[in-house]
């Protein structure tokens, strides 16, 4: 078959919401753009570990302690899952690893912000993880099988963290004086950056049309972005807490909140690597995988010696 | 204060747990791989576990309206009964596994012991503790293994992690004065009788991690009477640091 | 590249009566490894009774070119469905 009418047949199938399958034929630009995709996410899971695991020595109470492990792990996890689906697709976990940690790589800017108190993980895990979850619901109906699969399973784990976020905060905010002002304090810092995560603007996103028509993406950045707004203004209200942005309004006309201008030179700055912690971040992983090589070549070395042990036995 | 020899006993079992579980914690999101990390951390959130559930009883044993967190982060180290093993660096990934084999071992023998307390109570958590337990005494042992066994690098590591821990091995068996009373009753374990045991599964196991076993030199003590290396002030004031900052608070 | 682990899929039978169900991969220096690791990372939440792994290079797939060759003939096969036959209402137990 003609490459034309390859396509063709694989546009006809993604329209019938047939999963395309990783055998499968596929458009070379569609490997690539889920591969990127794919590893980016599966890159955020394992570097948006860092900023929370901080806090695990450091967690306040031992039932904070434990929530807060088995999330942090569960992004292993996730990251684990995604780079599995990444891996159908023809490229290697440590290849894309090579990636990330040489800086080639994307990964979720939010997690180069620094978590300087406790109440930053009540803001984590409310703000960015509903973030995350707003954008990952739609990623289970992806095209592409394993990638759905794993959304589908990174979805059922993670509706515990933005609960155990928004609970953290709960309580400071029903606390004293000084724990109302420190969930405060957090929200002020991490609204902003939890808007910035859907992506650039509609007009400034060119491939958003085409993953669409993959059906890769299912609703556009400012689609997302307003539906986070429009749930985050009444959870905000729960938690008697302010959400910094002044022009925050409800929208009669649009059955909508209108909000405020983002600041995209931040963001493309954080893109680019000048966040306050892109360093100390690809410096951590860096340092992971490295001091771990001996361990996995030691391990590998003796999965070896045990296979030929074995081999030699079974020949005796 | 009436001294409260049940209490000191379980402080003893669960600080063990706590202080090796956030030592172990601190190895979420560094691990080698992936797999491994999320290993590790499974671990760690079984000794938090096993800690909450000793420390829960302890605190209705005392019933001075004390909880599971007050016992957490509101002991100085002087007052940790902890074994100095548990609260040593985790230095590089072998010595953690090496570490934790040690304890694991031990800790092996021990709650199978415990099941037989005549405080069934503490029987009931051995009884839980020794599933979780078990597997980790796997696992370390596996590691051991594999590491030992592994590369010219990897056998350097373990052995020197092995002799440097060694002389802090000897506290898992000395019997505290609380122990020594409390064996009388059958509530608490004799460990002298788990060192058999203890040598024997070593001894296999650092035979087939083809790692020497080190002589019995000076071994150090203190940790079960208050008295503990530098390290433990440090975990703590990191662990504590919240509770001591907001005094009273919930979080 | 001596450090890169093979890859494994993880398959697991969630309880007693059930199939064994495909539910990811992961990295593992040998299968012993590997079960422990499908351990750690697939049943944290009490998703399963039982694990097997195989090293992923062992499968065989088939190839999807050859669908309409092998799945297309078995469909107008009507005839293996039990509603292909027409039976009474009114009779009971078949």
């Amino acid at each position: 078959m003609k490459e034309a009418d390859l396509e063709k047949k694989f546009q006809d199938k993604v329209d019938a919401e047939i999963r395309i399958e990783p055998r499968d034929w596929m458009p070379e630009k569609y490997r690539k753009t889920l591969i990127r995709q794919i590893s980016q996410h599966a890159h955020s899971e394992i570097v948006g570990m860092l900023p929370e695991g901080n806090w695990i020595s450091r967690a306040p109470s031992l039932k904070r302690k434990v929530g807060l492990i088995a999330k942090v792990q569960d992004e292993a996890g996730h990251g684990l899952y995604l780079y599995s689906a990444a891996e159908t697709l023809g490229i290697d976990r440590d290849t894309m690893f090579q990636q990330l940690n040489s800086g080639k790589a994307k990964y979720s800017s939010i997690f180069n912000y620094p978590t300087i108190s406790w109440a930053d993980i009540g803001a984590i895990g409310w703000l960015v993880d509903g973030a995350a979850i707003m954008n990952q619901v739609p990623l289970c109906r992806c095209s592409y099988g394993p990638y759905a699969r794993a959304m589908v399973r990174v979805c059922k784990e993670e509706s515990f963290h933005q609960r155990q976020g928004f609970e953290i905060l709960m309580t400071l905010m029903n606390g004293s004086q000084e724990q109302k002002d420190m969930a405060q304090n957090a929200i002020d810092r991490w609204w902003w950056p939890s808007m910035m995560m859907f992506g650039p603007t509609d007009d400034d996103s060119p491939n958003t049309v085409q993953s669409m028509k993959w059906k890769i993406k299912r609703y556009t950045n400012d689609e997302l972005r307003q539906k986070f707004v429009d749930v985050c203004v009444d959870q905000a209200k729960v938690l008697g807490i302010n959400l910094p942005d002044p022009d925050l309004k409800w929208n009669e006309e649009r059955g909508h909140y209108d909000f405020g201008a983002i600041n995209w030179d931040e963001f493309w700055n954080v893109v680019k690597g000048n966040g306050p912690c892109n360093k100390q971040r690809l410096k951590t992983r860096n340092e992971a995988y490295d001091n771990g090589a001996w361990v996995r070549e030691a391990a590998m070395a003796y999965s070896e010696k045990r296979a030929a042990r074995k081999a030699a036995g079974k020949v005796a | 204060m009436k001294e409260n020899l049940l209490l000191d006993y379980l402080l003893q079992l669960g600080d063990n747990a706590l202080v090796l579980g956030q030592r172990l914690a601190e190895w979420c999101g560094h691990g080698p791989i992936l797999e491994q990390d999320m290993a590790i951390t499974n671990i760690s959130l079984d000794l938090f576990g096993q800690t909450r559930n000793i420390f829960q009883y302890a605190a209705k044993v005392e019933g001075e309206g004390r909880t599971e967190d007050d016992l957490a982060f509101l002991r100085d180290a002087i007052h940790f009964k902890n074994i100095l093993l548990v609260e040593l660096p985790n230095g590089d990934f072998g010595r953690t596994i090496v570490k934790q084999f040690l304890y694991d071992a031990f800790n092996f023998l021990n709650y199978t012991a415990l099941l037989e307390s005549t405080d069934k109570q503490l029987a009931a958590i051995a009884e839980k503790s020794l599933k979780e337990v078990t597997y980790h005494l796997r696992f370390s042992s596996e590691w051991m293994i594999r590491l030992g066994d592994g590369t010219d690098v990897s056998h350097q590591k373990m052995q020197t992690a092995l002799n440097d821990l060694w002389m802090y091995t000897g506290e898992l068996f000395e019997m505290s004065k609380t122990e020594k009373e409390l064996l009388k009753t059958g509530v608490a374990v004799d460990l002298e009788k788990l060192k058999p045991a203890w040598n024997k599964k070593v001894k296999e196991i650092c035979e087939e991690a083809t790692l020497k076993i080190p002589e019995d030199t000076w071994m150090q003590t203190g940790g079960k009477t208050g008295v503990h290396t530098e390290n433990l002030g440090f975990l703590l004031a990191d662990m504590q640091y919240l509770q001591r900052a907001y005094p009273g608070q919930e979080w | 590249m001596k450090n890169t682990w093979p890859l494994w899929e993880v398959f697991i039978r969630s309880k007693q009566g059930i199939h064994h169900k495909h539910v990811g991969s992961l990295h593992a220096p040998d299968e012993m490894v590997a079960i422990e690791n499908a351990r750690d990372v697939y049943t944290r939440r009490q998703e399963g009774v039982s694990i097997w792994v195989v090293e992923s290079k062992n499968i065989t797939a088939s190839n999807p070119d050859d669908s309409d060759a092998f799945y297309e003939p078995a469909r107008d096969k009507i005839y293996r469905h039990p509603t292909f036959y027409d039976l009474p209402d009114e009779l009971k137990h078949i």
